[in-house]
């Protein structure tokens, strides 16, 4: 923690929060205090229009700022005195100047999240040569010229004050026009507010990583699985969970519990508002600001048309629901049909809360409020065990299927594979585990596979499998299972290993055998993804099988040809590793603070390919480079800079390396990043 | 004394997060009070603690243990361990250091070494051997487990069990299987770090250490109802 602590918060005070977390209606930003009821109101409805600054020339200024969402005081940190941020709108082709003053007692920052522009304008401190950050008092000026256009955002980039307010949208105005059209444009932040100071919330996790999870499986639910399974159903599909020691609702790490989720700074209390007319078209550019959490979002009865996604256009996708994970943005274009008045409704991927707003035709209007999903259940392929049960892989035909005879596999006798810890079994390198649908193997000493057996595979309804049916399930031959130590491979010291054999068409999602690097064996670590997939059309835990027609990455095609149509020079295999329980996160087994640089040549064009050894969802940003996310159709390759990483699986982005200088590569997720980041650096 | 190791655990988590400066791995401490609770023994109303402290970093920790059983008044048993605490693996802890009991009297010191962490199934075990002056060894094994009725209702059952490698008629422990308790205790989670409780302790002493007892007047075994508290921070 860099600066001092802000907040008064005394232990006691949260005891009634689970009230107070759905927010104090007319809450939010105000100056001063003991203001009378009048003024907050002022206060709030000015909220409703977050302040717009346009042009070429800004001057912003970094300040704390006392607000109230859930009843009880705070201190945030803002820009010009707002929450969010106010919304800059730039124009694509001009050059921007933004002095930046720092009124806190800590060095701050701010980094334009998604911008493409010299290394020394990107606003990370120590990264880039020559910036270290904006010392309180002081001004940096940061200018740029604007190379494209879309919806991004800013945050600082400094200590925890992108936790405590520092996010604002960023508009830029296309040279020539889209093409599409609307009649009205709305940005829709999202993100969340705790009434804790960030320093605490870091440590809560560490000494108790479950401490903000309140929806862990209890009686209740022990007592209807018995019911539905019996007693050994039961007992087969908990197994693997508790001998590896994992929760299947270990789904988000910090949740409604401690945040109150905003929508353009607003509680779910006062909800935001969007005005529209009958049959308009509006825009609706949805930015996930929040520290950490990804929300599900829906407007129940209008059809959303994905237009753009991380600022970049794409061909639209009609949709009734996506996922935004934390730092991704997503435009879309709905025309409500009648005079009634939508929920914008957002909810937490734990649904442990949600934030919302109203698209109405008049003030009046009122929408009623969705129910919150039930709470999902992790699956085997969250898990990186391909049990063919997710089904969102079965892309590109019938690749996985090929090579099916083997079905011959020796394990060591004396291994016992259990869950997770079959990672670190050995097998022969080149052999193939099949038939995963044989309820037990049979291993020279005897021991079962547990976690494997048939009874486990057959999930219950709201996981996994969305498009397959039981028949495609039995096909399992042909799965690799890994866990295979390769000599070639080095990655240890977190550094890339740099493969002969690329795939000769990356659109083959066919998944080779994985290779963890050493550096991924030891306390810090406590799982290896053994059979990572490449899940492009999987939207998800929590969104499988919904009903609703929910927006996936396979679904993103770029609206224009592929910007760099050179097939990959070199490939990076990057693993994201962690330790839950004891809450520690790291890239290849190696955190921030041990690892060497990753390097990239300049006007190379590479490969990074991500393989989740972890439950989580990893949000993972590149600085100053598109990543290019092979989504099938080569020809069209949409570009985004935040890519989401599900848990267990494995994706793959192409990288035009044309930026030189030093950039930050890491998780955005804010209580991941200080571990689970890389400095890159172009040369 | 207490107050003291805290005062100074504070004062390293002050100048830790100072020098942290946003780094992933900051100095913390955390002080569990896993027990401070009322026992209904035989012999009247027991008073018990029993907690542990640690402070350090992610992978490396200075822990500290203690555990106390007051009656009448008077301590009965107290003992104190400080422990160097390694992770060794991604649910356990490698702990070794020092075990000093200042009740009963006499003292006894012992090196400690010993293994904590989750074993599969979600099961807390701490699993400790203490090498004593003059060849005296003993054992302890402590399991725990937590049954969440609801999300702050949680059942927890425990076993704890003491084994000594020869008699020590001064402190009245026999060898063998020594003694053991069965906890049973149902908490309701206010919140994460406060926690009221009440439950069941079923205690024995076996072979000599009960002998010992029973010619000291004591009992060998008790089924105690407790209530208490657990508080951590």
């Amino acid at each position: 923690m860099s600066f001092k602590k802000p907040y008064s918060y005394e232990g006691g005070v949260c005891l009634m929060r689970r009230r107070f977390v759905q927010g104090l209606a007319m809450g939010g930003a105000f100056t001063g205090l003991g203001l009378g009821s009048s003024s907050l109101l002022a206060a709030a409805m000015k909220q409703q229009r977050p302040a717009i600054l346009r042009g070429t020339d800004f001057d912003l200024t970094i300040g704390e700022q006392a607000v109230n969402f859930t009843g009880a005081p705070r201190i945030a940190t803002t820009v010009n005195g707002s929450l969010p941020a106010p919304i800059l709108r730039w124009r694509e082709g001009d050059t921007v100047t933004l002095r930046v003053t720092n009124r806190l007692p800590a060095t701050s920052s701010i980094h334009w999240h998604g911008l493409i522009l010299p290394s020394a304008m990107d606003g990370v401190p120590g990264i880039a040569k020559g910036f270290n950050g904006i010392k309180p008092g002081e001004t940096f000026t940061y200018r740029f010229p604007v190379r494209q256009s879309g919806t991004y955002w800013y945050h600082s980039h400094s200590g925890f004050q992108e936790q405590t307010g520092l996010y604002g949208p960023i508009i830029i105005d296309p040279k020539d026009p889209e093409s599409f059209t609307y009649d009205r444009d709305y940005v829709v932040t999202l993100s969340d507010w705790t009434d804790e100071d960030p320093v605490d919330v870091y440590s809560k996790l560490k000494k108790l990583s479950h401490y903000y999870n309140f929806n862990e499986r209890s009686h209740a639910d022990l007592m209807a699985d018995l019911q539905e399974k019996g007693v050994s159903g039961t007992w087969n599909e908990r197994k693997m969970w508790n001998q590896m020691r994992m929760s299947q609702r270990d789904l988000s790490d910090v949740t409604g519990y401690t945040y109150t989720f905003l929508m353009n700074g607003q509680t779910p209390a006062d909800g935001w508002v969007g005005l529209f007319k009958k049959g308009e078209k509006v825009r609706l550019r949805f930015i996930n600001a929040a520290a950490m959490t990804f929300f599900d979002v829906r407007i129940p009865g209008l059809k959303m048309s994905v237009v753009a996604a991380d600022g970049q256009n794409i061909e639209p996708v009609s949709v009734d629901e996506f996922r935004i994970g934390v730092a991704e943005t997503y435009d879309v274009i709905v025309e409500p049909k009648d005079d009634r008045a939508y929920s914008l409704f957002a909810q937490s991927l734990d649904r442990s809360g949600y934030a919302r707003g109203t698209l109405t035709p008049d003030h009046s209007l009122i929408a009623p409020i969705p129910e919150m999903d039930s709470v999902p259940n992790l699956t085997h392929a969250d898990m990186g065990m391909n049990m063919m049960d997710h089904g969102g892989h079965s892309m590109p035909g019938d690749q996985m299927m090929s090579g099916m005879e083997h079905s011959q596999h020796q394990i060591p006798s004396g291994q016992v594979m259990q869950g997770m810890e079959h990672s670190e079994l050995q097998l022969p390198s080149g052999q193939k585990m099949s038939g995963m649908e044989h309820s037990e193997h049979q291993m020279p000493s005897g021991q079962t596979m547990s976690g494997m057996e048939h009874s486990q595979h057959q999930m219950p309804s709201e996981q996994a499998m969305p498009s397959m049916d039981h028949s495609q399930h039995q096909m399992p031959s042909g799965q690799t299972m890994s866990g295979m130590e390769h000599k070639e491979h080095g990655m240890g010291n977190g550094k890339p290993m740099a493969m002969k054999a690329l795939k000769p068409n990356p659109s083959d999602f066919t998944a080779r055998p994985v290779h963890h690097a050493p550096t991924e064996y030891g306390p810090h670590v406590d799982m290896r993804a053994s059979n990572p997939q490449y899940r492009l059309d999987d939207p998800g835990v929590g969104l499988r099988n919904n009903g609703r027609r929910v927006l996936t990455y396979a679904d993103l095609r770029n609206l224009y040809p592929t910007h760099d149509p050179r097939e990959p020079d070199r490939e990076m295999e990057l693993h994201l590793t962690g330790n839950m329980g004891r809450y520690m996160w790291s890239i290849n087994g190696v955190k921030h603070a041990d690892a060497e640089p990753l390097r990239m040549k300049l006007g190379e064009r590479l490969r990074i390919t991500f393989v989740n050894d972890t439950m989580m969802n990893h949000p993972m940003h590149l600085h100053g480079m598109w990543s290019d996310l092979e989504t099938g159709d080569n020809n069209y390759i949409p570009r985004k800079h935040t890519v989401v990483v599900q848990p267990g699986s494995r994706i793959s982005y192409r990288v035009t390396v044309d930026a030189e200088g030093s950039w930050a590569y890491h998780c955005h997720l804010f209580y991941h990043m200080l571990g689970m980041f890389r400095t890159v650096t172009v040369s | 004394m207490m107050k003291k190791i805290v005062s100074a655990m504070m004062a390293m988590w002050i100048s830790g997060t100072a020098l942290a400066g946003g780094a992933d791995d900051p100095l913390l401490y955390k002080v569990m009070i896993d027990k401070l609770e009322i026992r209904d023994t035989d012999e009247g109303n027991a008073l018990i603690l029993d907690a542990d402290a640690w402070v350090g970093k992610d992978l490396n920790k200075l822990w500290f243990k203690t555990e106390v059983e007051r009656l009448d008044g008077a301590t009965e048993e107290a003992e104190v361990q400080l422990l160097y605490s390694r992770a060794i693996s991604p649910y356990w802890d490698l702990q070794a250091g020092w075990r000093h009991d200042s009740r009963p009297t006499p003292n006894r010191d012992w090196l400690a070494l010993g293994f904590k962490g989750l074993a599969p199934y979600l099961f807390e075990v701490d699993a400790s051997l203490f090498i004593g002056e003059s060849g005296r060894t003993a054992a302890r094994l402590d399991v725990e487990y937590e049954y969440m009725f609801t999300q702050k209702l949680v059942l927890s059952p425990e076993i704890e069990m003491n084994f000594h490698s020869e008699d020590d008629p001064d402190v009245g422990t026999g060898s063998g299987l020594s003694d053991m308790q069965l906890g049973l205790r149902l908490r309701y989670e206010i919140r994460r770090e406060f926690a009221p409780y009440i439950g069941v302790n079923w205690a024995r002493k076996f072979g000599d250490t009960a002998d010992f007892a029973r010619e000291e007047g004591g009992s060998t075994h008790d089924t105690q109802l407790v209530a208490g508290i657990r508080v951590w921070f």
